[in-house]
């Protein structure tokens, strides 16, 4: 395990730069999310770090060795990918085991036998050892491949959506099994997704990506709860956080543009009456559509209220968020 | 009876598939099977008229292909010690004795090795052109790969001429390597062409994750890419044998002594007073067998070839 550190990276793909002066340290032993939407510059970070590609400026260091110029088999990361990620002509064993017999690991057989075993029961797949790896479900494929990743301890474990194609229940699960790997084996992770839920409970740390470049990096509850600017703020929190002009409601701070309300901050029974669109009951929360002066409003309200559509509520801002006009927070 | 489905075709269109399907395969096998019927037959069975459906079996072409005979006169005949063998035997009916193996036996070995060979070695570069095209970025990508297929953009004999000529002068004429090298760069721009198909095919993905776990790209190519190209090889292979093992202009224009390959010989066998036909189809059927045995070991890699596509991606 080892801390990663990326400074003033650049990558173009062509024309267009997918990666601009990146500099992000990835502490050892942390979990660190990257957030961000499609074309932010995510998987780009991952393929850097991995070797798969070289960056057109900047450092890449692992454990304070710079490895820049190093091919992937050199630098010790281990990869999980979104998909396609088994050798389909080999059994989920022999999958597993490829890592460790690379010629730069080169482990003795009855090791191999033994951390395929460790691994396999970790993921819930001793029974599939000798399956085809295209035998397999969704989800037991994307479980061999992260123990493909899992058999060995390398610098650093590099996660690219690993669970964005499995279905809910598994989902769940496996962010709790991640969880436990970390704990466990104190390893370093870069995970990248754009599911809030995962950064929100796996996460030691959360570094938000736009267009290449990092706009902040913190504890998923920093990023949460201090945004630095509107784009941040809206990378996290379900429902979405409420944008609306600071003017509506009194005491905006001055130089403030916009006012951004999250459930949380949007006190029910008092102040300005909106009026209720749409109820929508999803069982352990009951979210709440509202129009307060032609600006909509999504907010959450007690699981069984009795509102309908047609009501009117009264409603107040509560220590919200003042981003200034060009979107950065202010107070 | 399964569940109502609107995919699965009706009884009555599986028959008449089926119908349509065996009738194309009998009107197919039919010129097969008279051959290797005819290979069975004597002389006169093969030519008379109306022709025979059913007849004695004799291995007489069988042994007329791979033996030289000689007539002997009567009292010359009747001075000999008994037939030794049945293939003796069947000769002394015709007042001949056996003078000596034919040249059957190193015409098909000829073919064998400049089939295979030629195979082997388009395969061999073929996969590794296509790799290359397939994953790499070269410079005039595009103009290389139309320029390996201009190549089969005439048929190869319309140069067989300056061919001809440069073998002379090279001393390729009439040699193994010589008709290897010759099928080989016939055969290449189809392999390049079929295999850079297949190998787009196979996520790069693999090669990555391969990369990652601690493989130099060799090591990735021929570990994890090779592997998933058997398909694609496998009927790449069988395409550039069929061709090498049937071509006959060229093998007739440049051998015709050490290298020369089964096809341009088969005809030469002229029996006494006539064509032997029956040697002729028996010599036809052997040189058969070969492509036959090797498209039936490649023939799990082409039925999976069919597949590939349906697994999960």
């Amino acid at each position: 395990m080892a801390e990663v550190e990326l400074r003033d990276v650049t990558k173009a793909f062509g024309s267009s730069v997918a990666i601009e002066d990146l500099s992000l340290t990835v502490p050892d032993g942390a979990f660190v999310v990257l957030l961000g939407p499609t074309g932010a510059g995510k998987t780009t970070t991952l393929r850097l770090i991995s070797g798969l590609e070289r960056p057109d400026k900047g450092t890449i260091s692992i454990g304070g060795r710079n490895v820049t110029s190093e091919t992937p088999a050199q630098r010790d990361v281990a990869m999980v990918f979104q998909q396609y990620s088994l050798y389909p002509h080999m059994t989920v064993r022999e999958n597993l085991a490829f890592p460790l017999r690379s010629p730069i690991l080169r482990t003795p057989e009855d090791e191999i036998r033994q951390k395929v075993h460790a691994v396999a029961e970790v993921l819930r797949i001793a029974h599939k050892l000798d399956n085809k790896a295209t035998a397999l479900s969704g989800g037991e494929m994307q479980r061999v491949s992260i123990g493909r990743a899992l058999v060995r301890q390398p610098s650093i474990y590099l996660m690219d959506e690993p669970l964005s194609s499995l279905d809910a229940k598994l989902r769940a699960e496996l962010r709790v099994e991640l969880k436990r790997i970390h704990a466990d084996l104190g390893a370093t992770l870069l995970y990248v997704t754009h599911d809030q839920i995962e950064a929100m409970t796996m996460a030691t740390h959360v570094g938000v990506l736009d267009h290449g470049r990092l706009v902040q990096f913190g504890t998923p509850r920093e990023i949460y709860e201090r945004p630095v600017s509107l784009y941040v703020a809206g990378r996290l929190g379900l429902p979405r956080i409420n944008l609306l002009p600071a003017g509506l409601f009194a005491g905006a701070p001055a130089g403030a543009r916009t006012i951004g309300l999250r459930p949380e901050h949007i006190v029910q029974g008092a102040g300005k009456p909106a009026h209720v669109v749409r109820v929508e009951h999803l069982g352990d929360q009951t979210r709440l559509h509202l129009t307060l002066e032609g600006h909509d409003i999504v907010t959450l309200t007690d699981v069984h209220t009795d509102l309908e559509p047609g009501d009117t509520v009264a409603v107040e801002p509560r220590n919200p968020l003042y981003f200034d006009a060009s979107g950065a927070c202010i107070a | 009876m399964s569940a109502y489905s609107i995919t699965e075709p009706s009884s009555r269109a599986k028959w008449t598939a089926g119908i349509l399907v065996t009738l194309y395969a009998v009107i197919t096998m039919v010129p097969l099977l008279w051959i290797v019927a005819t290979g069975f037959k004597t002389p006169s069975d093969a030519i008379s008229y109306p022709p025979k459906v059913f007849f004695e079996p004799t291995v007489e072409g069988y042994v007329n292909v791979f033996t030289t005979r000689t007539r002997l006169s009567p009292e010359a005949l009747a001075a000999l010690p008994p037939p030794a063998n049945f293939a003796e035997e069947i000769v002394r009916q015709y007042d001949m004795v056996i003078a000596g193996p034919s040249r059957f036996g190193e015409r098909f070995l000829n073919s064998v090795i400049i089939g295979f060979g030629s195979t082997f070695l388009s395969i061999f570069l073929g996969t590794l052109a296509a790799y290359a095209f397939s994953r790499f970025k070269i410079p005039l990508k595009d103009d290389l790969l139309f320029f390996i297929l201009s190549t089969r953009m005439m048929p190869p004999i319309a140069v067989a001429i300056p061919i001809f000529l440069m073998y002379r002068q090279l001393g390729l004429s009439d040699t193994h390597l010589g008709m290897i090298l010759l099928y080989t760069a016939v055969n290449i721009s189809l392999a390049v062409w079929l295999l850079k198909g297949f190998i787009d095919e196979i996520p790069r993905e693999y090669e990555e994750a391969a990369l990652i776990d601690g493989y130099t790209r060799f090591q990735a190519f021929y570990k994890v890419v090779l592997p998933q190209a058997a398909t694609g090889i496998a009927s790449t292979a069988i395409f550039c044998l069929i061709f090498a093992w049937n071509e006959y202009a060229f093998a007739v224009l440049l051998t015709s002594g050490t290298a020369q390959t089964a096809p341009p010989f088969i005809p030469t066998i002229i029996g006494v007073g006539g064509q032997d036909w029956p040697a002729v189809a028996a010599g036809a059927t052997l040189f058969l067998v070969p492509v036959m045995v090797f498209t039936i070991l490649l023939r799990k890699h082409l039925l999976r070839g069919i597949t590939f596509g349906a697994v999960r991606k």
